[in-house]
């Protein structure tokens, strides 16, 4: 991979422009996972009464914040292993949704671009690079390196901050309390909120807001899988009602932009 | 507990998650509609772990002055909209949330 990547940055510019844009995209969105990977790692120790090996390898090798949290939670519990695998893999379903709808912008991609790029979808990198695979403007390409930095420091980033956590978070008395895990609530936030510029994408959050209150207490975050494919439905139907047309219409397109134009021809 | 296994087991149901949806429809055309509707995916994900983040705390409801998640957390939604700038809405989200923790503390309503 680093050999590959070497090659490209000596031999045109543009992939490693792209890589270092895919960096600072995501810059925002690595800095509210601080607080997240910390506290992992802090209670990974302290109430999941994992080794600091076992800690990172879990940031290593699986990469998935919220199921993380959760398998710590039921080690403190004393959950055992099958649970607590059957538990990832419920809790992170919503990536076959993310994984899906990738796979019409990445199909071109050969398998030593989808590995790595599949190992690191996140729920940060996908909200941030499917706004550009969906730009009809950028070449293949230079996206997928954009995607490739973007994940790449997301990883970075989270490695580092859970090892940090792990080693000093002793140290750092009820960290879990301070009210850190808001960093979540805000960057969700921050990504949502601009997306939000047609009727149905706002009528989608509404949805997906309102259900998920209503389907909170439901075990194993299943609430968030119908709340997430309510809201995609309902948010889909209301487009096709509201305009026949381009609803037959293939994206890619950059969804709203064509939306606010559609809008202006009737 | 053997601390590979998990982290084998984990592994393996994530990465299953996140690459085979993408290897296996990456091979046709998928219909026009299904493409269309997979656009709503990160703001219906997205709301739908942030929404309950804000109004359940410690698994309760609680619709509070006092649950600055909720109230800092519509404060950064208006932020948003105002400035559509993912950056500015999580630095200066984090900034009132510190500070309306602060204030809660201090004066006690």
């Amino acid at each position: 991979m680093m050999a590959g990547l070497m090659k490209m940055r000596r031999g045109t510019v543009t992939p490693y422009s792209q890589f270092v844009a895919g960096m600072r995209g995501v810059v925002p969105m690595a800095i509210g996972a601080i607080p997240f990977a910390l506290i992992f790692g802090a209670l990974a120790v302290s109430e999941g009464g994992l080794s600091i090996w076992a800690t990172s390898g879990l940031s290593l090798f699986v990469f998935a914040g919220s199921a993380q949290f959760i398998a710590v939670n039921l080690l403190s519990q004393g959950t055992g292993l099958i649970p607590i695998v059957l538990t990832t893999l419920i809790v992170n379903m919503r990536h076959v949704l993310y994984s899906a709808s990738l796979a019409p912008y990445m199909k071109h991609l050969p398998k030593r671009w989808l590995l790595p790029l599949s190992f690191w979808l996140t729920d940060e990198t996908y909200a941030t690079v499917i706004n550009v695979w969906q730009d009809t403007n950028h070449d293949r390409s230079h996206q997928a390196w954009y995607h490739l930095g973007n994940a790449v420091a997301m990883y970075t980033n989270w490695n580092l901050w859970t090892l940090l956590g792990a080693l000093f978070g002793s140290q750092l008395p009820n960290i879990e309390q301070w009210g850190m895990d808001f960093a979540l609530v805000v960057t969700f936030i921050s990504i949502v909120v601009p997306m939000l510029v047609t009727r149905p994408m706002l009528i989608c959050a509404l949805v997906a807001g309102g259900v998920s209150l209503v389907t909170y207490g439901m075990p194993h975050n299943l609430g968030l899988l119908i709340a997430a494919t309510a809201a995609i439905a309902v948010g889909y139907s209301v487009e096709t009602r509201l305009q026949p047309a381009a609803a037959s219409r293939p994206v890619p397109d950059t969804g709203s932009q064509v939306w606010q134009l559609d809008q202006k021809h009737e | 507990m053997n601390e590979i296994l998990l982290i084998v087991g984990m592994a393996v149901v994530t990465f299953a998650v996140r690459y085979l949806p993408l290897l296996m429809l990456g091979r046709f055309d998928l219909p026009i509609s299904v493409t269309r509707a997979l656009r709503y995916v990160a703001v219906a994900v997205l709301t739908a772990i942030a929404v309950p983040y804000m109004f359940y705390r410690d698994g309760v409801l609680s619709i509070s002055h006092t649950n600055s998640y909720l109230v800092v957390g519509l404060a950064a939604v208006v932020i948003g909209f105002r400035s559509k700038n993912p950056s500015v809405t999580i630095i200066v989200g984090m900034a009132l949330f510190v500070a309306y923790r602060f204030l809660l503390t201090a004066l006690p309503v």
